[in-house]
């Protein structure tokens, strides 16, 4: 597949984006900085990154307890996020989300969710709005592998098949739901295998290959423009770290880690786009070097934000 | 008798059950090796083995159901859900299978199934994972409603639901498991419906579950500098309600505050002074006060959070409203 240079490089800069915003993350958590939970995407950075390079601005996507990704590869702000995030006033949410629920609709960006298997639903309403209005979007639901087992999930796939609905089913397989691997919460290896269930073609791709897991997805949304339903997608990748920031992840080995993490899927899209002269050693430099600098300056925007004051505390209940 | 956690005496219990009843089993997400979410279940996979502290996928209502249907096939298993907010994706099968089972069936059958969930707020997990639910199930007939507060309560709460004939949602306080109390080792029972009285006192009634009872105490402590006695009354079970226990207290001390986290209109505090309106009004020198969480959900932020959570300062100034 023939993508230009700019879509290429913009791919590149997202998964900077998101392995540096994170990075920073799991420092500040570390530091006692961070309330609440974080859930990190590190080592999973190319499956959002493809999917979403892959869609326009109005394509709508729900997202997960492990959003970051998401939302900045469908443009998420740094700095909102940080402040929401550092739990303050100025985040997206004002403060009240949080980490798990960071939400901007103007991106299309359904929010990401506490509740495992809560998207599938959401993401069934997005298209059929998308339908309902002949408006050409298609939307996204991101889901895990443990999420693949929650009802609401296969729900969602069967209505959205059922209904002919322009949806793509992506499917994040790091191998792990908390601590269960996947081999003791499902007797089938791939999950793309269950879409045959709902009559939808469902792929198995290498989710550490951004260039894969984008031609995978741009495949199943031309179909859901086309009107012809949704698709499954599963993206075969691997989650860093714990299943939370303080999780001491004793129920895998380090092996299996270092192995993933040599199938890293940053150098491994650098090295090809070096390779193609799509990008020189020192322009990737100067892209890693600013994003760096961005994800510095929304920390400080973050840190400098007040947090949201008492009164906000019953604000926003109704509209 | 020693000093334990909550944590530790749920933990106990739960050992304790297995040992003594081979039916007895625990079923959850992450509850084997990991030792669940909280660590409650530490260790019990490795004296009992995964046939009986079994990891399940993560599908809260199969989770439910599965106990339910195990529950009338002859089995006492002990359910787990990380938090209690992700009962929604079960609640077909709590209170439409579960619950209901005994009764439309005329009797035929028992479900002796304990569920476990953790609630509350306090350590910026927002909006859907930090609900105090139990008005939810307190409104199920059919349910048993246990909401210990201290570690002591809780281990001869655990044991006594796992051995009840009925579902019982079993209410854990997240903030609650590092608590620490005396906690006999051998195996015990509290009868389920049997409130405590946690503190004496003659001017003021405060009935208060959960977390909130250790505001309650703080509140009495206080309020004592000032001349006033409070009681401190912990139901420990919202279904079966110790009716007696709290009519009791109010007739002595004539005024009544009811202190929960859960949301405050239509929440458990409701029934309790209703029950005081309908039994004991003449008793009362005063209205009746609530303090409980605002009608809103729970925010992430810190300050939020905290401007959120009743606390013993709320307890004081109702208190303080109405003697
Ligand atoms: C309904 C519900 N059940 C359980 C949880 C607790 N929980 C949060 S994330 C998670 C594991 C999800 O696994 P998966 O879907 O594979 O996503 P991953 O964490 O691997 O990205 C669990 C069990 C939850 N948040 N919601």
């Amino acid at each position: 597949m023939a993508l230009s240079k700019k879509t290429l490089i913009h791919m590149y800069e997202t998964m900077n984006r998101i392995r540096l915003f994170e990075q920073k993350l799991q420092e500040f958590f570390a530091a006692g900085e961070i309330p609440g939970f974080v859930h990190l995407y590190l080592g999973e950075e190319a499956v959002a990154t493809g999917t979403c390079a892959a869609l326009t601005d109005t394509d709508m996507i729900t997202s997960t307890h492990r959003g970051h990704g998401h939302l900045l590869a469908k443009g998420g702000d740094l700095k909102l996020m940080m402040a929401e995030i550092f739990g303050r006033q100025t985040g997206y949410c004002k403060g009240k989300g949080g980490s798990m629920h960071i939400a901007d609709m103007h991106l299309g960006i359904l929010g990401a969710n506490g509740i495992v298997g809560g998207g599938g639903p959401l993401a069934v309403g997005a298209a059929l709005a998308a339908k309902y209005k002949k408006s050409d979007d298609v939307a996204v639901c991101f889901f895990g592998d443990g999420a693949s087992n929650q009802g609401t999930t296969q729900e969602a796939l069967n209505m959205a098949s059922a209904w002919k609905l322009p949806l793509v089913f992506v499917n994040e397989n790091n191998g792990y739901g908390i601590s269960c691997p996947q081999c003791k919460s499902m007797a089938v290896v791939d999950i793309a295998d269950r879409a045959a269930a709902y009559d939808m073609p469902g792929v198995v791709v290498d989710g550490n290959d951004v260039l894969a897991v984008h031609e995978a997805v741009t495949e199943a949304v031309k179909r859901a423009r086309k009107g012809q339903g949704p698709s499954l997608v599963e993206c075969k990748t691997y989650r860093w770290r714990g299943h939370f920031e303080g999780d001491a992840c004793t129920y895998r080995c380090t092996e299996e880690l270092e192995e993933w993490m040599a199938k890293d899927p940053l150098p491994r899209f650098e090295a090809k786009l070096l390779e193609s002269k799509t990008l020189t050693k020192k322009e990737a430099e100067n892209i890693k070097e600013r994003i760096v600098a961005d994800v510095e300056a929304a920390v400080a925007f973050a840190k400098e934000s007040p947090m949201p004051p008492v009164s906000a505390l019953m604000e926003d209940v109704y509209a | 008798m020693s000093e334990k956690t909550y944590l530790q005496a749920l933990n106990e219990a739960l050992r304790q059950e297995m040992e003594r009843d081979p039916n007895v089993f625990i079923l959850g997400e992450d509850v084997g090796q990991f030792g669940g979410c909280f660590g409650v279940t530490q260790g019990l996979f490795d004296t009992f083995g995964e046939e009986r502290v079994m990891d399940t996928p993560i599908t809260e209502s199969t989770i439910v159901g599965a106990a339910t249907g195990a529950a009338a096939a002859g089995l006492r298993p002990v359910a787990e859900l990380m938090f209690v907010d992700f009962i929604g994706v079960a609640m077909d099968q709590l209170f439409n299978q579960a619950a209901k089972m005994r009764y439309m069936f005329g009797g035929k059958t028992t479900v002796p199934m304990t569920l476990r969930m953790p609630q509350g707020a306090g350590i910026g997990a927002a909006a859907q994972h930090s609900q105090s639910l139990e008005s939810w199930f307190m409104n199920i007939p059919g349910l048993k409603v246990v909401i210990p507060s201290t570690p002591y309560d809780a281990k001869g709460l655990l044991i006594s639901a796992i051995r009840d004939d009925n579902p019982v949602v079993f209410l854990e306080h997240k903030l609650l498991y590092g608590m620490t109390g005396e906690v006999p080792d051998e195996s015990y029972t509290i009868e389920i419906g049997k409130a405590d009285v946690k503190r004496e006192g003659s001017d003021v009634t405060i009935v208060a579950t959960s977390q909130m009872v250790y505001s309650a105490l703080e509140a009495a402590e206080r309020l004592k500098a000032d001349g006033i006695e409070a009681e401190v009354v912990d139901p420990r079970c919202l279904q079966p309600l110790d009716k007696e226990t709290i009519l009791e207290s109010v007739k002595k001390t004539h005024a009544l505050v009811v202190a929960n986290e859960a949301v405050s209109f239509a929440g458990p505090g409701a029934e309790i002074v209703a029950l005081a309106a309908e039994e004991a009004l003449e008793y009362l020198d005063a209205p009746v006060k609530r303090v409980g969480a605002p009608f809103c959900p729970v925010p992430f932020s810190p300050p939020l959070e905290q401007a959120y959570i009743p606390n013993a300062d709320d307890i004081v100034a109702a208190v303080k409203s109405i003697r």
